[in-house]
């Protein structure tokens, strides 16, 4: 028998270690898992390492955990989204540290983490700073960057429907990272709208199949 | 100078005029949206936006804006029929892998090779931030930048060399001001189009790298598509 679905979002959180690095799904506010996010400031974990898209869009997503001080580091594409604030003044006062990853590299090195790829080569920032000391290699007469894995320990991903499997469905463009953060972590935790039957969801519309998921919480959002 | 300056709208009128139908379009953040507005209803254009859409439409009405459905800039935007969703990874293969046909991005310089800056200033008090832009100008078949021809106290915008950091090197195929028009070209930028009433040196003077015009240089018109 397999059920992935838990009672709560504490039980979904549970176990979740001071030191993580956890995979947050969302882009602007769409997608943000802010129910499961919540439960993580009541669990405690502290020393995080947070991987998301923006630093924060509002008071009660990842900014609560930035303004708790439980966030060591932050790996995103854009910081400076409106509601930031609590990030901007952690990086000011030398707080928080940013490791800055243009959007679609951020993507894809969670892809190769899930995919079991030790990284890629990508032209995107071949020739800007964020190039740092990485390997560059000329492939078809062009300036590619290495670029390595990003695995999460946790993924905290926001989805429509799950069935007791953890098949999932999203709803439009709050689907974003989750399908790439589900295959990335150790354990990927989803909350979704509603919980269906098994076998109520059209296989041909699956977009995330149960095998990526560990634990499904209902939060009603 | 008597010339005058085009107003954003107008310049976004001209990129417009060049977006052939058909195509896969992505605008950046800030003033290129103002394309999407503007753009000829007799043509079928794609748009995509990074998040994930293609077949975005227009702001919806007030009261029906979806949380879920925002843009590249997190405003409430639409879907047309025959718009799909899906997720980061495979927006960002449509993005890296060219098959966007044509990018409108803004920008903070430009050079006359096609160097891009357009992500960062100098401005060491506020957090770096990228976004999307990089994949977008390596990635996009055709990166068209609109912006002011000067910043906002006067100095050149098009220059020999940025001084700002890169975007990408060697990815921009056309500027369009708010005085001209100008190719990048093998041999540096030959201009294209110039608004009415300016003389050729004067715009040279507020270019920051040679120009040459091309034959058939026309007025930069503000008329729509």
């Amino acid at each position: 028998m397999i059920d992935k679905r838990v009672a709560s979002t504490a039980a979904a959180v549970a176990g979740l270690a001071d030191g993580s690095t956890v995979l947050v799904g969302g882009f602007g506010a769409a997608g943000v898992p802010v129910e499961l996010v919540h439960a993580v400031l009541e669990q405690g974990a502290r020393d995080l390492t947070i991987v998301t898209n923006n630093a924060g869009s509002g008071e009660g997503d990842v900014a609560a955990l930035i303004r708790e001080r439980r966030v060591r580091k932050i790996i995103c594409s854009y910081p400076r989204s409106a509601g930031s604030v609590w990030f901007e003044q952690f990086w000011a006062a030398g707080e928080i540290e940013l490791e800055l990853v243009p959007q679609g590299t951020l993507s894809e090195r969670m892809r190769a983490a899930g995919a079991g790829l030790g990284g890629f080569f990508t032209p995107t920032g071949a020739d800007s700073l964020l190039a740092g000391d990485k390997e560059v290699r000329v492939i078809g007469g062009r300036r590619h960057v290495f670029e390595q894995p990003l695995p999460g320990d946790v993924a905290l991903v926001k989805a429509f429907r799950a069935d007791r499997w953890g098949n999932l469905v999203y709803r439009a463009a709050a689907r974003n990272f989750g399908p790439t953060m589900a295959t990335a972590a150790a354990l990927t935790v989803v909350q979704v709208r509603e919980f269906v039957e098994l076998g109520a969801l059209d296989p041909e519309c699956v977009v995330t199949p149960g095998v990526f998921v560990d634990r499904v919480v209902e939060v009603g959002v | 100078m008597t010339a005058a300056r085009l107003s954003p709208v107008e310049v976004a009128n001209r990129v417009a005029r060049d977006i052939p139908d058909g195509s896969y379009v992505n605008l950046g953040i800030g003033l290129p949206t103002l394309v999407g507005d503007v753009v000829s209803a007799e043509k079928e254009i794609v748009f995509h936006s990074e998040n994930g859409i293609l077949g975005m439409g227009p702001a919806p009405a007030p009261g029906l804006e979806d949380p879920e459905l925002i843009n590249a800039g997190k405003q409430p935007v639409t879907l047309v029929p025959g718009g799909a969703f899906f997720h980061h990874t495979d927006s960002f293969t449509i993005m890296r892998g060219g098959h966007i046909d044509v990018t409108v991005l803004g920008a903070f310089q430009v050079s006359e090779d096609g160097d891009l800056a357009n992500w960062a200033t100098d401005d060491a008090r506020m957090p770096p931030a990228v976004g999307g832009a990089m994949d977008l100008a390596v990635g996009a078949k055709r990166v068209l930048v609109l912006m002011t021809h000067t910043t906002v106290d006067g100095r050149p915008k098009i220059l020999r060399r940025c001084t700002y950091p890169l975007t990408a090197a060697r990815v921009v195929h056309r500027v369009y001001t708010d005085l001209a028009v100008l190719d990048v070209g093998p041999s540096g930028l030959v201009v294209r189009d110039v608004v009415a009433g300016l003389p050729r040196a004067e715009l040279q003077r507020l270019t920051g790298a040679p120009l040459t015009f091309a034959d058939d240089v026309a007025t930069l018109s503000p008329a729509g598509p």
